[in-house]
Protein backbone atom coordinates (compact mmCIF):
# COMPACT_ATOMS: atom_id res chain seq x y z
CA UNK A 1 0.00 0.00 0.00
CA UNK A 2 1.58 3.83 -0.91
CA UNK A 3 0.21 5.25 2.15
CA UNK A 4 2.46 2.42 3.90
CA UNK A 5 5.32 3.12 2.81
CA UNK A 6 5.34 6.86 2.81
CA UNK A 7 4.35 6.33 6.58
CA UNK A 8 7.56 4.34 6.80
CA UNK A 9 9.78 6.47 4.84
CA UNK A 10 8.50 9.53 6.98
CA UNK A 11 9.42 7.54 9.93
CA UNK A 12 12.88 6.91 8.81
CA UNK A 13 13.47 9.91 7.56
CA UNK A 14 12.78 11.50 10.69
CA UNK A 15 14.28 9.64 12.83
CA UNK A 16 17.50 10.26 10.80
CA UNK A 17 17.04 14.30 10.67
CA UNK A 18 16.30 14.48 13.90
CA UNK A 19 19.47 12.08 15.16
CA UNK A 20 22.34 14.05 13.07
CA UNK A 21 20.03 17.65 14.43
CA UNK A 22 20.53 16.15 18.10
CA UNK A 23 24.49 15.34 17.10
CA UNK A 24 24.88 18.68 15.61
CA UNK A 25 23.20 20.50 18.39
CA UNK A 26 25.01 18.38 21.31
CA UNK A 27 27.82 21.02 21.84
CA UNK A 28 25.07 24.02 22.17
CA UNK A 29 23.52 21.28 24.76
CA UNK A 30 25.75 20.24 26.53
CA UNK A 31 27.65 24.00 27.08
CA UNK A 32 24.07 25.12 28.69
CA UNK A 33 23.61 21.69 30.71
CA UNK A 34 27.27 22.32 32.31
CA UNK A 35 26.42 26.07 32.81
CA UNK A 36 24.25 24.50 35.93
CA UNK A 37 26.29 22.22 37.57
CA UNK A 38 29.10 22.61 40.03
CA UNK A 39 32.86 21.97 38.96
CA UNK A 40 32.98 19.14 40.61
CA UNK A 41 29.95 17.96 38.79
CA UNK A 42 31.18 19.32 35.49
CA UNK A 43 34.24 16.34 34.89
CA UNK A 44 32.53 13.61 36.81
CA UNK A 45 32.62 10.28 35.27
CA UNK A 46 30.71 9.29 33.67
CA UNK A 47 29.02 12.74 32.78
CA UNK A 48 25.61 13.24 34.08
CA UNK A 49 23.08 14.42 32.24
CA UNK A 50 20.11 14.95 34.48
CA UNK A 51 20.92 14.17 37.49
CA UNK A 52 22.47 16.54 39.56
CA UNK A 53 21.88 19.70 41.78
CA UNK A 54 21.30 22.17 39.68
CA UNK A 55 22.45 25.59 40.61
CA UNK A 56 22.60 28.98 39.53
CA UNK A 57 26.04 30.14 41.39
CA UNK A 58 28.65 30.05 38.32
CA UNK A 59 26.43 32.76 36.47
CA UNK A 60 26.91 34.28 39.86
CA UNK A 61 30.84 33.98 40.09
CA UNK A 62 31.51 35.24 36.20
CA UNK A 63 29.31 37.94 36.70
CA UNK A 64 31.22 38.85 40.42
CA UNK A 65 34.60 37.94 39.22
CA UNK A 66 35.05 39.61 35.70
CA UNK A 67 32.23 42.19 35.44
CA UNK A 68 30.04 40.35 32.66
CA UNK A 69 27.79 43.45 32.32
CA UNK A 70 30.46 45.39 30.98
CA UNK A 71 31.15 42.76 28.33
CA UNK A 72 28.33 42.49 27.39
CA UNK A 73 27.39 45.95 27.36
CA UNK A 74 30.23 46.27 24.81
CA UNK A 75 29.02 43.74 22.93
CA UNK A 76 25.91 45.45 22.36
CA UNK A 77 27.45 49.00 21.58
CA UNK A 78 30.09 47.73 19.12
CA UNK A 79 27.88 45.44 17.11
CA UNK A 80 24.60 48.12 17.48
CA UNK A 81 26.71 51.15 16.77
CA UNK A 82 28.81 49.77 13.83
CA UNK A 83 25.57 48.38 12.24
CA UNK A 84 23.61 51.34 12.73
CA UNK A 85 26.18 53.63 11.47
CA UNK A 86 26.74 51.07 8.47
CA UNK A 87 23.56 51.13 7.47
CA UNK A 88 22.87 55.18 7.13
CA UNK A 89 25.87 54.70 4.95
CA UNK A 90 24.86 52.03 2.86
CA UNK A 91 21.52 53.40 2.30
CA UNK A 92 22.21 55.96 0.11
CA UNK A 93 24.45 54.36 -1.89
CA UNK A 94 22.53 50.80 -2.35
CA UNK A 95 19.58 53.16 -3.11
CA UNK A 96 21.60 54.38 -6.23
CA UNK A 97 23.27 51.32 -7.21
CA UNK A 98 19.40 49.75 -7.19
CA UNK A 99 17.16 52.93 -9.18
CA UNK A 100 20.20 54.80 -11.20
CA UNK A 101 22.56 52.18 -12.43
CA UNK A 102 25.36 52.89 -14.98
CA UNK A 103 27.94 50.96 -16.07
CA UNK A 104 30.25 51.06 -13.33
CA UNK A 105 27.85 49.60 -11.06
CA UNK A 106 28.48 46.05 -11.26
CA UNK A 107 32.32 46.77 -10.82
CA UNK A 108 31.43 48.99 -7.83
CA UNK A 109 29.60 46.46 -6.00
CA UNK A 110 31.93 44.02 -6.84
CA UNK A 111 35.15 46.10 -5.99
CA UNK A 112 33.10 46.67 -2.77
CA UNK A 113 33.01 42.85 -1.80
CA UNK A 114 36.58 42.53 -3.08
CA UNK A 115 37.57 44.51 0.01
CA UNK A 116 35.88 42.16 2.28
CA UNK A 117 38.50 39.79 0.77
CA UNK A 118 41.45 41.50 2.13
CA UNK A 119 42.99 39.41 4.57
CA UNK A 120 42.90 41.39 8.06
CA UNK A 121 46.24 40.35 9.40
CA UNK A 122 47.64 42.12 6.19
CA UNK A 123 46.78 45.57 7.36
CA UNK A 124 46.63 44.56 11.24
CA UNK A 125 50.18 46.55 12.02
CA UNK A 126 49.04 49.74 10.05
CA UNK A 127 45.43 49.86 12.04
CA UNK A 128 47.07 49.58 15.07
CA UNK A 129 49.40 52.18 14.35
CA UNK A 130 46.79 54.64 13.18
CA UNK A 131 44.68 53.42 16.44
CA UNK A 132 47.29 54.42 18.61
CA UNK A 133 48.14 57.86 16.95
CA UNK A 134 43.98 58.66 16.96
CA UNK A 135 43.85 57.51 20.53
CA UNK A 136 41.84 54.82 19.54
CA UNK A 137 43.45 51.69 20.94
CA UNK A 138 40.37 49.87 23.06
CA UNK A 139 37.97 52.54 22.66
CA UNK A 140 34.24 51.29 21.59
CA UNK A 141 34.63 54.17 19.17
CA UNK A 142 37.12 53.04 17.06
CA UNK A 143 36.15 49.24 16.95
CA UNK A 144 32.94 50.79 15.72
CA UNK A 145 34.34 52.24 13.11
CA UNK A 146 36.47 49.65 12.50
CA UNK A 147 33.44 47.01 12.41
CA UNK A 148 31.34 49.31 10.12
CA UNK A 149 33.66 49.13 7.28
CA UNK A 150 34.39 45.44 7.52
CA UNK A 151 30.21 45.14 7.09
CA UNK A 152 29.80 47.75 4.58
CA UNK A 153 30.16 45.88 1.69
CA UNK A 154 27.74 42.75 2.87
CA UNK A 155 25.23 45.80 4.20
CA UNK A 156 25.34 47.60 0.64
CA UNK A 157 25.02 44.15 -1.15
CA UNK A 158 22.01 43.14 0.99
CA UNK A 159 19.81 46.65 0.96
CA UNK A 160 20.97 46.55 -2.78
CA UNK A 161 19.38 43.29 -3.51
CA UNK A 162 16.07 43.94 -1.61
CA UNK A 163 16.24 47.29 -3.65
CA UNK A 164 16.65 46.22 -6.78
CA UNK A 165 12.95 44.12 -6.09
CA UNK A 166 10.80 47.49 -5.20
CA UNK A 167 9.43 48.50 -9.08
CA UNK A 168 11.00 51.20 -10.21
CA UNK A 169 7.44 52.45 -11.78
CA UNK A 170 6.22 53.30 -8.30
CA UNK A 171 9.00 55.82 -7.71
CA UNK A 172 8.85 57.67 -11.30
CA UNK A 173 5.58 57.94 -10.52
CA UNK A 174 6.27 59.92 -6.99
CA UNK A 175 8.90 61.86 -9.38
CA UNK A 176 5.78 62.49 -12.03
CA UNK A 177 4.19 64.22 -9.14
CA UNK A 178 6.67 66.42 -8.39
CA UNK A 179 8.51 64.39 -5.30
CA UNK A 180 11.89 65.66 -4.64
CA UNK A 181 15.01 63.31 -3.93
CA UNK A 182 14.11 63.59 -0.26
CA UNK A 183 10.92 63.10 -0.14
CA UNK A 184 11.43 59.97 -2.87
CA UNK A 185 13.26 58.83 -0.40
CA UNK A 186 11.61 59.64 2.91
CA UNK A 187 7.96 58.31 2.29
CA UNK A 188 8.51 56.48 -1.12
CA UNK A 189 10.98 54.03 -0.89
CA UNK A 190 11.89 53.78 3.29
CA UNK A 191 8.45 52.38 4.25
CA UNK A 192 9.06 49.65 1.06
CA UNK A 193 12.41 48.83 1.92
CA UNK A 194 11.75 48.33 5.79
CA UNK A 195 11.67 45.05 6.02
CA UNK A 196 14.91 44.56 3.93
CA UNK A 197 16.55 47.09 6.27
CA UNK A 198 15.31 45.43 9.09
CA UNK A 199 16.67 42.02 7.77
CA UNK A 200 20.28 43.63 6.76
CA UNK A 201 20.29 45.07 10.60
CA UNK A 202 19.91 41.96 12.01
CA UNK A 203 22.11 39.78 10.28
CA UNK A 204 24.96 42.38 10.35
CA UNK A 205 24.47 43.20 14.31
CA UNK A 206 25.24 38.84 14.80
CA UNK A 207 27.73 39.31 12.37
CA UNK A 208 29.39 42.32 14.44
CA UNK A 209 28.65 40.48 17.56
CA UNK A 210 30.61 37.46 16.50
CA UNK A 211 33.49 38.92 14.98
CA UNK A 212 37.11 37.96 16.76
CA UNK A 213 39.90 39.33 15.05
CA UNK A 214 39.68 43.06 15.81
CA UNK A 215 37.73 42.69 18.98
CA UNK A 216 40.50 40.41 20.07
CA UNK A 217 43.69 42.64 18.44
CA UNK A 218 42.55 45.94 19.30
CA UNK A 219 40.77 46.05 23.03
CA UNK A 220 42.25 45.43 26.31
CA UNK A 221 40.38 46.26 29.55
CA UNK A 222 37.81 48.79 28.90
CA UNK A 223 36.48 47.97 25.59
CA UNK A 224 36.26 44.29 25.01
CA UNK A 225 33.14 42.66 23.74
CA UNK A 226 32.37 39.51 24.52
CA UNK A 227 34.56 37.52 22.29
CA UNK A 228 37.48 38.72 24.41
CA UNK A 229 36.23 37.98 27.37
CA UNK A 230 35.14 34.28 26.49
CA UNK A 231 39.24 34.36 24.90
CA UNK A 232 40.47 35.07 28.06
CA UNK A 233 39.23 31.66 29.20
CA UNK A 234 41.71 30.46 27.30
CA UNK A 235 44.32 29.98 29.49
CA UNK A 236 42.39 29.07 32.82
CA UNK A 237 43.67 28.46 36.45
CA UNK A 238 42.36 25.68 38.11
CA UNK A 239 38.72 24.07 37.68
CA UNK A 240 36.59 26.27 35.23
CA UNK A 241 34.47 23.76 32.73
CA UNK A 242 30.85 25.28 34.56
CA UNK A 243 32.22 28.57 34.46
CA UNK A 244 33.36 28.62 30.94
CA UNK A 245 29.94 27.08 29.99
CA UNK A 246 28.10 29.76 32.05
CA UNK A 247 30.09 32.72 30.71
CA UNK A 248 29.69 30.81 27.36
CA UNK A 249 25.65 30.12 27.87
CA UNK A 250 25.73 34.03 28.71
CA UNK A 251 27.53 35.14 25.65
CA UNK A 252 25.50 33.09 22.67
CA UNK A 253 22.22 33.14 24.52
CA UNK A 254 20.80 36.51 23.15
CA UNK A 255 22.50 35.90 19.87
CA UNK A 256 20.93 32.44 19.06
CA UNK A 257 17.70 33.67 19.96
CA UNK A 258 18.09 37.04 17.43
CA UNK A 259 19.41 33.90 14.90
CA UNK A 260 16.49 31.99 15.32
CA UNK A 261 14.46 34.98 14.02
CA UNK A 262 16.63 35.88 11.11
CA UNK A 263 17.38 32.35 9.41
CA UNK A 264 14.57 33.02 6.75
CA UNK A 265 17.10 36.26 6.10
CA UNK A 266 20.40 34.72 6.49
CA UNK A 267 20.38 32.79 3.13
CA UNK A 268 20.06 35.76 0.98
CA UNK A 269 21.75 38.55 2.85
CA UNK A 270 25.13 36.17 3.07
CA UNK A 271 24.49 34.75 -0.44
CA UNK A 272 23.89 38.37 -1.58
CA UNK A 273 20.77 37.61 -3.10
CA UNK A 274 22.03 34.79 -5.57
CA UNK A 275 20.26 32.36 -4.13
CA UNK A 276 16.65 33.19 -2.69
CA UNK B 1 15.00 56.88 -17.61
CA UNK B 2 17.62 58.50 -15.29
CA UNK B 3 18.00 62.43 -16.00
CA UNK B 4 21.74 63.97 -15.41
CA UNK B 5 20.74 65.15 -12.52
CA UNK B 6 19.55 62.23 -10.69
CA UNK B 7 23.02 60.60 -12.16
CA UNK B 8 24.89 63.67 -9.97
CA UNK B 9 22.73 62.64 -7.00
CA UNK B 10 23.16 58.93 -7.49
CA UNK B 11 27.25 60.02 -7.64
CA UNK B 12 26.89 61.97 -4.61
CA UNK B 13 24.89 59.19 -2.40
CA UNK B 14 27.60 56.50 -3.16
CA UNK B 15 30.40 58.52 -2.26
CA UNK B 16 30.43 58.22 1.23
CA UNK B 17 30.55 54.33 1.21
CA UNK B 18 33.10 54.33 -1.91
CA UNK B 19 34.98 56.98 -0.40
CA UNK B 20 35.20 55.32 3.11
CA UNK B 21 36.16 51.94 1.60
CA UNK B 22 38.38 52.96 -0.85
CA UNK B 23 40.27 54.69 2.72
CA UNK B 24 39.79 51.27 4.70
CA UNK B 25 41.36 49.96 1.52
CA UNK B 26 44.48 52.39 0.48
CA UNK B 27 45.77 53.85 3.40
CA UNK B 28 46.51 50.72 5.29
CA UNK B 29 47.31 48.69 2.16
CA UNK B 30 50.04 51.60 1.22
CA UNK B 31 51.34 51.31 4.90
CA UNK B 32 51.60 47.83 4.70
CA UNK B 33 53.56 48.24 1.25
CA UNK B 34 55.76 50.50 2.66
CA UNK B 35 56.67 49.17 6.16
CA UNK B 36 57.10 45.81 3.80
CA UNK B 37 60.20 47.45 2.01
CA UNK B 38 61.99 48.76 4.95
CA UNK B 39 63.89 47.70 8.61
CA UNK B 40 60.94 48.03 11.08
CA UNK B 41 62.14 46.34 14.45
CA UNK B 42 60.11 48.47 17.14
CA UNK B 43 61.34 46.63 19.66
CA UNK B 44 64.84 47.86 18.81
CA UNK B 45 63.92 51.77 18.21
CA UNK B 46 63.07 51.62 14.73
CA UNK B 47 60.38 54.37 14.28
CA UNK B 48 58.44 56.33 11.33
CA UNK B 49 59.75 59.51 12.79
CA UNK B 50 62.88 58.35 12.91
CA UNK B 51 62.76 56.96 9.46
CA UNK B 52 62.73 53.57 8.52
CA UNK B 53 65.48 51.92 6.71
CA UNK B 54 64.72 50.79 3.08
CA UNK B 55 66.43 47.13 2.65
CA UNK B 56 64.39 46.34 -1.07
CA UNK B 57 63.00 43.00 -1.21
CA UNK B 58 64.66 41.67 1.82
CA UNK B 59 61.90 41.12 3.67
CA UNK B 60 59.64 39.02 0.48
CA UNK B 61 62.92 36.78 0.08
CA UNK B 62 63.57 36.60 4.13
CA UNK B 63 59.66 35.90 4.46
CA UNK B 64 59.61 32.96 1.19
CA UNK B 65 62.63 31.84 2.81
CA UNK B 66 61.90 31.13 5.93
CA UNK B 67 61.25 27.33 7.25
CA UNK B 68 57.53 28.20 8.38
CA UNK B 69 56.13 29.82 4.89
CA UNK B 70 55.52 26.73 2.89
CA UNK B 71 54.40 24.53 5.61
CA UNK B 72 51.69 27.93 6.63
CA UNK B 73 50.78 27.58 2.98
CA UNK B 74 50.17 24.31 2.98
CA UNK B 75 48.24 24.19 6.55
CA UNK B 76 46.12 27.16 5.06
CA UNK B 77 45.04 24.96 1.78
CA UNK B 78 43.94 21.97 3.63
CA UNK B 79 42.33 23.65 6.03
CA UNK B 80 40.17 26.12 3.72
CA UNK B 81 40.01 22.55 1.13
CA UNK B 82 39.11 20.26 4.25
CA UNK B 83 36.46 22.69 5.50
CA UNK B 84 34.71 23.18 2.02
CA UNK B 85 34.94 19.44 1.06
CA UNK B 86 33.16 18.37 4.74
CA UNK B 87 30.36 21.42 4.38
CA UNK B 88 29.44 21.36 1.02
CA UNK B 89 29.18 17.32 0.87
CA UNK B 90 27.65 16.81 4.32
CA UNK B 91 25.39 20.35 3.64
CA UNK B 92 24.45 18.46 0.48
CA UNK B 93 22.99 15.23 2.21
CA UNK B 94 21.24 17.04 5.40
CA UNK B 95 19.90 19.60 2.89
CA UNK B 96 18.21 17.04 1.04
CA UNK B 97 17.44 14.83 4.24
CA UNK B 98 15.65 18.47 5.46
CA UNK B 99 13.82 18.47 2.31
CA UNK B 100 12.03 15.60 2.89
CA UNK B 101 8.74 15.50 5.25
CA UNK B 102 9.72 14.80 8.47
CA UNK B 103 7.75 15.54 11.96
CA UNK B 104 8.90 18.69 13.68
CA UNK B 105 10.93 19.96 10.63
CA UNK B 106 11.13 23.48 12.05
CA UNK B 107 12.36 22.29 15.16
CA UNK B 108 14.98 20.66 13.96
CA UNK B 109 15.80 23.39 11.14
CA UNK B 110 16.72 25.28 14.26
CA UNK B 111 18.80 22.85 16.03
CA UNK B 112 20.87 22.56 12.73
CA UNK B 113 21.18 25.89 11.83
CA UNK B 114 22.14 27.00 15.76
CA UNK B 115 26.11 26.80 15.25
CA UNK B 116 26.55 29.06 13.12
CA UNK B 117 25.12 31.92 15.61
CA UNK B 118 28.03 30.78 18.42
CA UNK B 119 30.85 32.81 18.23
CA UNK B 120 34.23 31.15 17.33
CA UNK B 121 35.68 32.02 20.49
CA UNK B 122 33.35 30.29 22.26
CA UNK B 123 32.87 27.36 19.74
CA UNK B 124 36.50 26.82 19.91
CA UNK B 125 36.86 26.85 23.58
CA UNK B 126 33.82 24.55 24.13
CA UNK B 127 34.87 22.14 21.71
CA UNK B 128 38.52 22.06 23.05
CA UNK B 129 37.25 21.59 26.65
CA UNK B 130 34.24 20.18 27.02
CA UNK B 131 34.40 17.96 24.21
CA UNK B 132 37.93 17.24 22.87
CA UNK B 133 39.92 17.25 26.67
CA UNK B 134 41.71 14.59 26.67
CA UNK B 135 40.66 13.62 30.31
CA UNK B 136 37.44 15.31 31.17
CA UNK B 137 36.27 15.85 27.15
CA UNK B 138 32.87 14.03 25.92
CA UNK B 139 35.00 12.76 23.30
CA UNK B 140 37.20 10.78 25.96
CA UNK B 141 34.20 9.35 27.89
CA UNK B 142 33.16 7.98 24.88
CA UNK B 143 36.33 6.41 23.94
CA UNK B 144 37.00 4.50 27.35
CA UNK B 145 33.26 3.11 27.15
CA UNK B 146 34.67 1.44 23.80
CA UNK B 147 37.65 0.35 25.62
CA UNK B 148 39.88 3.02 23.40
CA UNK B 149 42.71 4.67 25.12
CA UNK B 150 41.67 9.07 24.75
CA UNK B 151 42.99 11.16 22.10
CA UNK B 152 44.95 14.02 22.37
CA UNK B 153 42.86 16.05 20.10
CA UNK B 154 44.41 19.32 19.70
CA UNK B 155 48.10 18.37 19.95
CA UNK B 156 48.39 14.72 18.88
CA UNK B 157 45.54 15.51 15.24
CA UNK B 158 45.49 19.28 15.80
CA UNK B 159 44.75 20.00 11.84
CA UNK B 160 41.76 17.49 12.19
CA UNK B 161 40.61 18.63 15.24
CA UNK B 162 40.50 22.79 14.05
CA UNK B 163 39.45 21.16 10.84
CA UNK B 164 36.38 19.67 12.74
CA UNK B 165 35.34 22.45 14.68
CA UNK B 166 35.06 25.21 11.64
CA UNK B 167 33.14 22.63 9.79
CA UNK B 168 30.97 22.26 12.33
CA UNK B 169 30.37 25.96 12.24
CA UNK B 170 30.08 26.47 8.79
CA UNK B 171 27.70 23.29 8.19
CA UNK B 172 24.74 25.04 9.43
CA UNK B 173 25.30 27.88 6.53
CA UNK B 174 25.95 25.31 4.15
CA UNK B 175 23.27 23.43 4.64
CA UNK B 176 20.67 26.30 4.74
CA UNK B 177 22.04 27.53 1.50
CA UNK B 178 21.51 24.47 -0.32
CA UNK B 179 18.22 23.74 1.35
CA UNK B 180 16.86 26.85 0.21
CA UNK B 181 17.78 25.91 -3.44
CA UNK B 182 16.61 22.60 -3.10
CA UNK B 183 13.15 23.73 -2.37
CA UNK B 184 13.28 25.63 -5.45
CA UNK B 185 13.44 22.28 -7.64
CA UNK B 186 10.72 21.67 -9.62
CA UNK B 187 9.50 18.03 -7.84
CA UNK B 188 7.50 17.47 -11.37
CA UNK B 189 10.75 17.17 -13.06
CA UNK B 190 11.98 14.49 -10.54
CA UNK B 191 8.33 12.69 -10.50
CA UNK B 192 8.47 12.31 -14.23
CA UNK B 193 12.42 11.38 -14.12
CA UNK B 194 11.37 8.53 -11.70
CA UNK B 195 8.57 7.53 -13.80
CA UNK B 196 10.74 6.91 -16.68
CA UNK B 197 12.81 4.50 -14.05
CA UNK B 198 15.78 6.48 -13.50
CA UNK B 199 17.20 5.51 -9.95
CA UNK B 200 17.63 7.93 -7.35
CA UNK B 201 21.07 7.88 -7.69
CA UNK B 202 21.01 9.02 -11.18
CA UNK B 203 18.29 11.82 -10.30
CA UNK B 204 20.55 12.85 -7.93
CA UNK B 205 23.42 13.16 -10.54
CA UNK B 206 21.81 15.05 -13.35
CA UNK B 207 18.60 16.95 -11.93
CA UNK B 208 19.37 17.96 -7.95
CA UNK B 209 23.24 18.17 -8.60
CA UNK B 210 23.02 20.84 -11.63
CA UNK B 211 20.08 22.59 -10.39
CA UNK B 212 22.52 22.90 -7.09
CA UNK B 213 25.38 24.18 -9.00
CA UNK B 214 25.22 27.75 -9.25
CA UNK B 215 24.16 27.53 -4.95
CA UNK B 216 27.23 25.17 -4.49
CA UNK B 217 29.26 28.10 -5.97
CA UNK B 218 27.80 30.61 -3.68
CA UNK B 219 29.00 28.12 -1.18
CA UNK B 220 32.09 27.86 -1.72
CA UNK B 221 32.27 31.94 -2.66
CA UNK B 222 31.26 32.57 0.51
CA UNK B 223 33.27 30.34 2.74
CA UNK B 224 36.51 30.31 1.29
CA UNK B 225 36.55 34.65 2.38
CA UNK B 226 35.80 33.96 5.72
CA UNK B 227 37.98 30.60 5.50
CA UNK B 228 41.20 32.24 4.34
CA UNK B 229 40.99 34.73 7.49
CA UNK B 230 40.29 31.96 10.42
CA UNK B 231 41.88 33.79 13.30
CA UNK B 232 39.78 33.27 17.01
CA UNK B 233 39.68 29.58 16.54
CA UNK B 234 43.62 28.54 16.14
CA UNK B 235 44.19 31.48 18.71
CA UNK B 236 42.72 30.10 21.54
CA UNK B 237 43.00 26.54 20.90
CA UNK B 238 46.33 25.58 19.34
CA UNK B 239 47.82 29.15 19.18
CA UNK B 240 49.19 28.01 15.96
CA UNK B 241 51.21 25.33 17.26
CA UNK B 242 51.24 21.73 16.27
CA UNK B 243 50.97 22.36 12.62
CA UNK B 244 47.89 24.71 12.76
CA UNK B 245 49.96 27.85 11.80
CA UNK B 246 47.92 29.39 8.75
CA UNK B 247 49.19 31.79 6.59
CA UNK B 248 47.34 34.32 8.58
CA UNK B 249 48.14 32.94 11.99
CA UNK B 250 52.09 33.12 10.93
CA UNK B 251 51.82 37.01 9.83
CA UNK B 252 50.05 37.53 12.87
CA UNK B 253 53.07 36.00 14.99
CA UNK B 254 55.40 38.08 12.94
CA UNK B 255 53.61 41.21 13.26
CA UNK B 256 52.44 40.94 16.74
CA UNK B 257 54.73 38.10 18.80
CA UNK B 258 58.19 38.93 17.47
CA UNK B 259 57.50 42.69 16.41
CA UNK B 260 59.15 42.17 13.08
CA UNK B 261 56.74 44.64 11.34
CA UNK B 262 58.79 44.84 7.59
CA UNK B 263 58.85 40.77 8.04
CA UNK B 264 55.30 40.15 8.93
CA UNK B 265 54.19 43.49 6.09
CA UNK B 266 55.91 41.46 3.71
CA UNK B 267 53.98 38.13 4.47
CA UNK B 268 51.13 40.62 4.67
CA UNK B 269 51.37 41.23 0.78
CA UNK B 270 51.62 37.70 -0.06
CA UNK B 271 48.82 37.09 1.69
CA UNK B 272 46.77 39.45 0.12
CA UNK B 273 48.07 38.14 -3.28
CA UNK B 274 47.03 35.05 -2.44
CA UNK B 275 43.45 35.94 -1.35
CA UNK B 276 43.44 38.41 -4.38
CA UNK B 277 44.16 35.13 -6.69
CA UNK B 278 41.16 33.28 -4.91
CA UNK B 279 39.12 36.88 -5.18
CA UNK B 280 39.89 37.63 -8.94
CA UNK B 281 38.36 33.93 -9.79
CA UNK B 282 35.21 33.65 -7.32
CA UNK B 283 34.53 37.16 -8.60
CA UNK B 284 33.91 36.36 -11.85
CA UNK B 285 31.02 33.81 -10.76
CA UNK B 286 29.34 36.51 -8.59
CA UNK B 287 29.76 38.85 -11.57
CA UNK B 288 27.92 36.14 -14.10
CA UNK B 289 25.32 35.69 -11.55
CA UNK B 290 24.62 39.95 -11.16
CA UNK B 291 23.60 40.17 -15.01
CA UNK B 292 21.03 37.36 -14.50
Amino acid sequence: MARAVTTNRKIITSAAAWTIALIIFFPIFWTILTSFKTEAQAINDPPLFFNFDWTLENYAIVQERSDYMKFLWNSVIVAGGSTLLGILIAIPAAWSMAFVPSKRTKDILLWMLSTKMLPAVGVLYPISLIFVEFNLLDTRGGLIVVLMLINLPIIVWMLYTYFREIPGEILEAARMDGATLKEEILYVLTPMAVPGIASTVLLNFILAWNEAFWTLNLTAANAAPLTAFIASYSSPEGLFFAKLSAASTMAIAPILILGWFSQKQLVRGLTFGAVK
Amino acid sequence: MATKASRSAARIMMAPAVVLLLGWMLVPLTMTLWFSFTKYLPLRGDSIERGLDWVGFDNYARFLSSSSFWPSVQTTLIMVGGVLIITVVLGILLAMLLDQPIWGQGVVRILVIAPFFVMPTVSALVWKNMLMDPVNGIFAHIWRFFGAAPVSWLSDASLSSVIMIVSWQWLPFATLILLTAIQSLDSEQLEAAEMDGAPALKRFWFIVLPHLSRAITIVILIQTIFLLSIFAEIFVTTGGAFGTRTLTYLIFQRVIDSQNIGLGSAGGVYAIILANIVAIFLMRIVGKNLDT
